[in-house]
C-alpha cells in the first residue's frame, strides 16, 4: 500500500468526507441493532425462556395463524399430548394481561400461570404467592414478603426473579387454577411424533423461535427494524462503491502511469482495495465505539437497548464486508486500464 | 544492455480499415549511446517508444529488450519486463501527485518487492545526480516544470534500466532548460551504459545525440538533424 497510504494523506479532505459517512453509518446501524434487540427482548424474553423445546397452541380457524391472543388449550388437550410417545413434558401456561397493585402503585403486568411443580413456573410459586420479575417488582414498589393485588386477587410476593417480560410488560408468575390455559409447552425427545400429537390433541405445536411471532406486535415491529437495518448495510454498500468509483476514474491517470511503469494489475488491485478497507475498519470502528457510548448512556433510561458484542460488532463487521464489496466492484475497474494511455501529450 | 527492433509494423484501427503507424520499422540501440528520433506530429514517434516499451503489441516484427524477446510474453511478463529493464520518461512528467520526489523513485522499488534501506540512498542518489537533491521532500505540485522532468527522469532510471525511452523531453521546456535536459540524458546514457531512445521536435538538440533516425508516415530512415 505504498501509494494507497500516502493518497489517503494526501487528499484528505475527501477521505475524511467518506470517513465521516462510514462512522455515522455505524453509528445508526448500531442504534438501530441494539434498539431491535431491546424491544425484542422486552417483547419475547419471557417466551425465548422457557425451558421447552415446543409449544402447541389450539389449532386455529382455516387460514389464519397461530397467535398467543386467540388460543386456548383445555386438560383434555395436554393429557392428550402427555400420552404422546417421545413426549417428556407437556405443562399447561396461561397467560394474561392483567393490572397489578400494591398500595398506591399500579402496574400493567402480564401473568404466567403455571402448575408450581411443573418446572415452567420459578420455585416459590404456589396458590396465593407469586413470583414477580425484577421489573414489575420495581415498578410495584415491593419485595418478598410484601402483598400484591392481581387484577381481583390478592397475593404475597415469594420471590423476586429474573427479567421476564412478554410483550412489553414485566412478567409476574402464578399458579395455575382451573382446566384452560393458552398453550401448552412441550418437552420432546427424538422419537416424538408432533404431526400425530397435533392430530390427537387437535393443536399445533411451533418451536419456540417459530411461536414467538405468535406475540401480536413481535413481528411487525422487529420485522421493521430488521427491515431498516437492512436497508441500512445495502446503502453504506453503495455509497462506499459509488465513493470508490468516482475515485476509481478519479485516478485512473495515474493507474495508468502505474502499468506503464511496470505495475502488475493484482498490485494495483491490493493497493486500492487495501485502501478501501483502511477506510472502513477505521471508520467503522469509530462509529461502533459511539455506538457502544450512545449505549452506555441510553441504558441508563427507560429506552430497552441492548449493548453487546452481537449489536454492536457484528453489524459493525457485516459493514466492513458490504463495504468491502461494493469496493472492490469500483476498483476492479483497474483491470481496463490501458497503461499505452500514459504515452504522449493526451492527460 | 541493447534494443533492437527487427522490421515492426504497427496498426491502430481507423474507422472501416486499419491506419498504419509504424511500417516495418527497424532500429538497433547499443548499450551507452543516445539515438534520436525526429519527425513531424503524427508521424508515429511516440508508437515507436510504446512499442519499445512493451506497451503495445505490433502486427508483425520483433522487439528485443536486452536480448529478451517481448513478443512471446504475456502481458503479466510485460508489466515485469518494464519494471526491471525498462525506463520510461514520459512527455508530461506523470508523476503521482500524493508522493514526494523522493517517493516517485522508491515506489519503482516496491513496484518489484524490493524494499530496503538502500533504496531510500538510490533515490537520494539519482535525485542528486539530477541535480534535485535538495527538494527531495517536495512533492509535483510544489516543483517547477523543469524539475517536475528532472524528477521523471531519475524515477525511470531508479531500477537500474538496460533501455531508456524518452518522448518529447523538453517540449514542456525553455530552449536553455531543454538542453540541460539533454546534456543530462547523455551524461546518464554513458554512465549507465544505457540504450537510450529520445524522441524530440527539436532538431537542434537532435544533433547531440549519437545518431538520429527520422520518421515520415510511420517509416523510419536514417537522417541528419
Ligand atoms: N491509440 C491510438 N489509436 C488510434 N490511432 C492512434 C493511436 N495512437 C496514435 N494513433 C495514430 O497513429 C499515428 C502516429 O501517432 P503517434 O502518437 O505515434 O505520433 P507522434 O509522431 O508521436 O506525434 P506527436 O509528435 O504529435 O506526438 C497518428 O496518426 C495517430 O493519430
Ligand atoms: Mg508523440
Amino acid at each position: 500500500m505504498f501509494v494507497a497510504w500516502r493518497d489517503l494523506r494526501f487528499a484528505k479532505g475527501r477521505f475524511a468526507l467518506m470517513g465521516t459517512v462510514v462512522v455515522l453509518m455505524t453509528l445508526l446501524v448500531g442504534l438501530v441493532s441494539g434498539l431491535a434487540e431491546g424491544l425484542a427482548r422486552e417483547n419475547v424474553s419471557a417466551v425465548a425462556g422457557l425451558p421447552a423445546d415446543r409449544l402447541a397452541f389450539a389449532a386455529p380457524p382455516d387460514g389464519r395463524a397461530v397467535s398467543f391472543a386467540d388460543s386456548k388449550v383445555s386438560r383434555e388437550q395436554w393429557e392428550a399430548w402427555e400420552r404422546q410417545p417421545g413426549v417428556t413434558g407437556a405443562q399447561p401456561l396461561a397467560i394474561r394481561t392483567l393490572r397489578a397493585a400494591a398500595g398506591d402503585r399500579t402496574a400493567s403486568v402480564t401473568a404466567f400461570a403455571a402448575e408450581p411443580d411443573s418446572g415452567l413456573a420459578p420455585r416459590g410459586v404456589g396458590p396465593g404467592r407469586v413470583v414477580l420479575s425484577a421489573k414489575a417488582a420495581e415498578e410495584l414498589g415491593v419485595g418478598a414478603g410484601d402483598a400484591v393485588r392481581l387484577g381481583e386477587r390478592e397475593a404475597a410476593v415469594a420471590a423476586v426473579a429474573g427479567e421476564a417480560s412478554y410483550s412489553h410488560t414485566p412478567v409476574v408468575w402464578t399458579a395455575l387454577d382451573g382446566d384452560d390455559a393458552t398453550v401448552i409447552a412441550l418437552r420432546t425427545g427424538s422419537g416424538a411424533d408432533l404431526a400425530a400429537g397435533d392430530e390427537a390433541a387437535g393443536t399445533t405445536a411451533l418451536s419456540v423461535d417459530d411461536a414467538l411471532t405468535a406475540i401480536g406486535s413481535y413481528q411487525a415491529e422487529n420485522g421493521s427494524l430488521q427491515l431498516m437495518r437492512g436497508f441500512l448495510f445495502v446503502i453504506s454498500a453503495l455509497v462506499t462503491g459509488a465513493f470508490f468509483t468516482v475515485w476509481t476514474i478519479q485516478r485512473s491517470a495515474d493507474v495508468a502511469v502505474l502499468k506503464a511503469l511496470g505495475a502488475s494489475t493484482p498490485y494495483l488491485l491490493r493497493d486500492a482495495l487495501g485502501q478501501a478497507v483502511a477506510l472502513l475498519v477505521g471508520g467503522t470502528l469509530a462509529g461502533a465505539a459511539l455506538a457502544a457510548g450512545a449505549g452506555v448512556l441510553i441504558s441508563g433510561t427507560d429506552v430497552p437497548f441492548v449493548l453487546d458484542a452481537a449489536t454492536v460488532l457484528l453489524p459493525a463487521g457485516v459493514l466492513i464486508a458490504l463495504g468491502a464489496c461494493g469496493a472492490a466492484l469500483a476498483i476492479r475497474r483497474i483491470t481496463a486500464v490501458d497503461p499505452l494511455t500514459a504515452l504522449g501529450s493526451a492527460r | 544492455m541493447t534494443l533492437l527492433i527487427d522490421e515492426v509494423t504497427l496498426t491502430y484501427p481507423d474507422g472501416d480499415g486499419r491506419l498504419t503507424a509504424l511500417d516495418a520499422v527497424g532500429l538497433h540501440v547499443p548499450a551507452g549511446s543516445l539515438t534520436a528520433v525526429v519527425g513531424p506530429s503524427g508521424s508515429g514517434k511516440s508508437s515507436l517508444l510504446a512499442v519499445a516499451g512493451t506497451l503495445v503489441r505490433p502486427d508483425r516484427g520483433r522487439v528485443f529488450v536486452d536480448g529478451v524477446d517481448a513478443g512471446g510474453l504475456d502481458r503479466t511478463a510485460r508489466a515485469a519486463l518494464r519494471r526491471e529493464r525498462i525506463g520510461i520518461v514520459f512527455q508530461q512528467p506523470n508523476l503521482l501527485p500524493s508522493l514526494t520526489a523522493a517517493e516517485q523513485l522508491e515506489v519503482m522499488a516496491h513496484l518489484t518487492g524490493r524494499m530496503s534501506p538502500s533504496v531510500r540512498r538510490r533515490a537520494q542518489d539519482l535525485l542528486d545526480a539530477v541535480g534535485l537533491a535538495a527538494l527531495a521532500r517536495r512533492r509535483p505540485r510544489e516543483l517547477s516544470g523543469g524539475q517536475r522532468q528532472r524528477v521523471n527522469i531519475a524515477r525511470a532510471l531508479m531500477n537500474d534500466p538496460a533501455v531508456l525511452l524518452v518522448d518529447e523531453p523538453t517540449s514542456a521546456l525553455d530552449r536553455e532548460r531543454g538542453a540541460e535536459v539533454i546534456d543530462l540524458l547523455l551524461a546518464l546514457t554513458r554512465e549507465r551504459r544505457v540504450a537510450t531512445v529520445v524522441v524530440t521536435h527539436d532538431t537542434g538538440h537532435a544533433g547531440r545525440a549519437d545518431r538520429v533516425g527520422a520518421m515520415r508516415d510511420g517509416r523510419l530512415t536514417a537522417g541528419t538533424a
